[in-house]
């Protein structure tokens, strides 16, 4: 058993620094070449990335949900887990903050984003809302850690360095201290959800209020943001919680994965129907644009990326498996593992056909040359960039599970 | 007219309001330079050459003889007759004499006139350096009709200048914003590039600068007579737009940026028109001060076949149609 575990965990760490340094390439590229390789442009200016940094951010939202059952509602089934969803949280923000980093058009201006705030934007609000949730996530982390970096820092070795400097020189580890943590812990966590509400449906609005693109343009659309976050991100707790749960084999294991399986039917099924409404109404012809945006996401070129992708490997096979095998650890660990990595297809479904449209119809044949197109296809660089993102987020969450007392399990008792 | 450069090292007027600002003894100074352009003749020619005349300046110091250059071209006295170019240039230069907040730069487009020759376009890329991939002005085609009847219709579509700009209010930073006169300018030092504009704007108006060129692929010096090495001094030709110099250098502004139609504001402060409308063959493009009553746009927005773009978007285009 430790073999097999071993082997996989072997391979997962194989993937991430390959993907990294492959991507490596694509990082290179964009920072000497600029955007000259990238196949966005003038009239379709958000591809690949934009859709990365949704995909990647509402995996964060989602996990932190995750992690606020346990710190703020007390959900004993998820104690276990408190920890790692907020590692997953951390390591997706940080590869969704990268992304769009390189997708500004001048990288060395961000500050102006805190600093220059136009708050008549959504954007300028999302930026304000995701520095206070980054900052919170990373107090939360530490404090939801203490107790067991006081512990780790006996060791010897790397970890046990880090650890004790993690605690900046004050080692008390006293029954007042561990419960002025779980105090602080729960204020945080509480603060947390409605900011992560805030922010993720600010990136959905982000969206909604642009009235030139009916496609986007919806007061659904922050919601569908928000459950496709958690959907997504509980997608990816739960398979990640299958495989490095601290107390994986026992039985409790077992029942909360098979818990968070049922968690995941429900959010799936609510989520499919959000999309369904949102799909059907737009189809019906009131506004052009919204149904011709729609029937290209139904029929058009990339008709696959909704059915096969979304639809079939992203609903239909983990609603299945969730039904029917419910109660099998490694079954709800694939569902949970094909919802989260098809997601990425739902953002892109967000991001393209909304741009694909021209708003006037004549631009599509007045001027044809690179960038004044509306056809889309990302260019190998953004590929390349989009696996290095990923696999950063990948290799924080491995680095971070390997050196911090993430999966230890002693000071879980004490903050739940 | 006094310029002064900035950390950045632009080049610009001291205020938008120049004008007013200067002292009758540098009016006094730039009757030499007036005598010798009135000797040209056509003033419409004139207006063509006045800003190769004036480019010098933007490197000149203060008290150069490049500063005696006239404040605006001189135009003939009116006649019946006249080019409606010369009436647009006399609007433009009365409208530059009053404050900025009394101006509404407008421009309406006559349907029925323009013959989809795509001059404009060109002529605007050649005026702002545009490079490739960035266009301000394309002009739309439209087929209507079924055979045997059909006809075409030429739309071109510049920046509408929204008086409600979506794009405005999308951005993030402030980096772009309506101007007194209208106009909605973008400030490329300030644009983080992130595209948002681009996506509120119902009418496609706003572009993203990806740092091509024209000369991307083409075959080398030897093999082509035309060699990249050659063409390169037009593509790295700077920019005066908003008055600025930009010279195009790799991962400088205006590359990474988000730009457009800025009705040739640099041309519009020196007294000059847009330069579509000055190459429009069709004279189908009319500029002007739609504040002013005396002026042709004034007078054809009047009009009751006059519409705009879109107008279910709320947006208040200042780019006007006759069909
Ligand atoms: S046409 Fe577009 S870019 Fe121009 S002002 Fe209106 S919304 Fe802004
Ligand atoms: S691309 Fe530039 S002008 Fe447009 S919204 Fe972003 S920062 Fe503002």
């Amino acid at each position: 058993m430790a073999q097999v575990r071993n082997k996989r965990e072997g391979l997962f760490w194989f993937l991430a620094i390959a993907c990294f340094a492959i991507g490596l390439i694509g990082i290179y590229d964009r920072l000497v070449h600029g955007h000259v390789n990238a196949n966005y442009g003038s009239y379709i200016p958000w591809g690949l990335w934009v859709a990365a940094y949704i995909y990647m951010i509402g995996l964060s939202a989602g996990a932190f949900v995750m992690s606020s059952l346990v710190y703020v509602f007390k959900v004993k089934a998820f104690k276990k887990i408190g920890k790692l969803s907020l590692l997953v949280a951390l390591a997706t923000l940080v590869g969704a903050l990268v992304t769009i980093w390189m997708d500004l058009g001048h990288m060395g201006r961000a500050w102006r984003l805190m600093l220059k705030t136009n708050f008549m934007s959504v954007m300028g609000w999302m930026v304000w809302l995701y520095s206070a949730y980054f900052i919170l996530l990373i107090i939360e982390l530490w404090l939801a850690m203490r107790s067991d970096l006081v512990r780790c820092s006996q060791e010897s070795g790397l970890r046990g360095k880090i650890c004790s400097f993690l605690l900046f020189g004050n080692k008390d580890d006293s029954p007042e201290r561990q419960a002025k943590s779980a105090r602080l812990l729960t204020i945080l966590g509480t603060i947390g959800i409605p900011l992560a509400i805030a922010f993720h449906g600010s990136v959905g609005a982000i969206f909604g209020v642009v009235g030139a693109r009916p496609y986007w343009h919806s007061g659904l659309t922050p919601i569908i943001f928000l459950i496709g976050a958690f959907l997504s991100g509980g997608a990816l707790l739960t398979f990640i919680a299958a495989n490095w749960a601290p107390n994986k084999g026992t039985d409790e294991h077992r029942s909360m994965i098979v818990l968070l399986g049922k968690l995941l039917l429900a959010m799936l099924a609510f989520d499919t129907l959000l999309e369904y409404a949102e799909i059907t109404v737009g189809l019906w012809q009131s506004v052009p644009e919204e149904a011709d945006a729609l029937k290209m996401v139904l029929f058009g070129d990339f008709w696959w990326v909704f059915w096969i992708v979304h639809v079939g490997l992203g609903i239909v096979v983990p609603a299945l498996l969730l039904i029917f095998k419910g109660k099998s650890v490694r079954a709800v660990a694939v569902a949970g593992a094909l919802i989260a990595v098809t997601f990425l297809a739902v953002r892109l479904n967000i991001v393209l056909p909304g741009l694909s449209v021209p708003e006037m119809e004549g631009l599509l044949h007045a001027y044809s040359t690179r960038g004044l197109t509306f056809d889309y296809f990302p260019s190998v660089s953004e590929w390349l960039v989009f696996i290095w993102s990923i696999s950063l987020a990948g290799l924080i969450f491995l680095l971070g599970k390997t050196y911090l007392p993430i999966l230890d399990d002693k000071g879980n008792e004490s903050l739940s | 007219m006094v310029y002064h450069e900035d950390e950045n090292g632009y080049v610009s007027p001291e205020s938008d309001e120049m004008e007013e600002t200067r002292t009758e003894v540098e009016q006094a100074a730039t009757f030499d330079r007036a005598k010798f352009l009135k000797k040209l003749g056509s003033t419409v020619f004139a207006s063509l050459l006045v800003p190769a005349v004036f480019k010098d300046q933007f490197s000149a110091k203060a008290n150069d003889p490049a500063d005696t250059a006239p404040e605006f071209p001189i135009l003939p006295e009116p006649t019946e007759d006249e080019d409606i170019l010369v009436r647009m240039m006399r609007d433009v230069q009365r409208a530059m004499k009053k404050p900025v907040d009394q101006r509404r730069w407008s421009m309406v487009i006559d349907l029925r006139k323009c013959v989809g020759c795509h001059s404009c376009t060109i002529s605007c890329a050649a005026e702002n350096k545009l490079p490739d991939g960035v266009i301000y002005r394309p002009v739309m085609e439209e087929e209507i009709g079924t055979y045997p009847h059909v006809s075409k219709r030429f739309i071109p579509r510049p920046c509408m200048q929204c008086d409600e700009p979506p794009c405005v209010d999308a951005c993030p930073v402030n980096a772009t914003w309506m101007r007194k006169d209208g106009i909605v300018e973008i400030d490329y030092k300030q644009c983080i590039g992130c595209r948002y504009c681009i996506t509120a704007c119902p009418y496609g108006s706003r572009v993203f600068d990806s740092g091509f060129s024209y000369m991307d692929g083409l075959p080398s010096k030897g093999e082509a007579y035309l060699s990249p090495e050659g063409a390169i001094v037009y593509e790295k030709a700077p920019a005066y737009e908003y008055g600025k110099k930009m010279p195009r250098e790799d991962h400088q502004s205006p590359i990474g940026n988000v730009r457009k139609c800025h009705f040739c504001l640099h041309r519009i402060e020196k007294g000059l028109l847009p330069q579509c409308t000055v190459s429009c063959i069709g004279r189908a493009t009319y500029f002007g001060d739609a504040n002013d009553p005396e002026s042709l746009v004034s007078e054809l927005i009047g009009k009751p076949n006059i519409m705009v773009l879109k107008e279910e978007m709320g947006t208040k285009p200042k780019v006007y149609y006759l069909v």
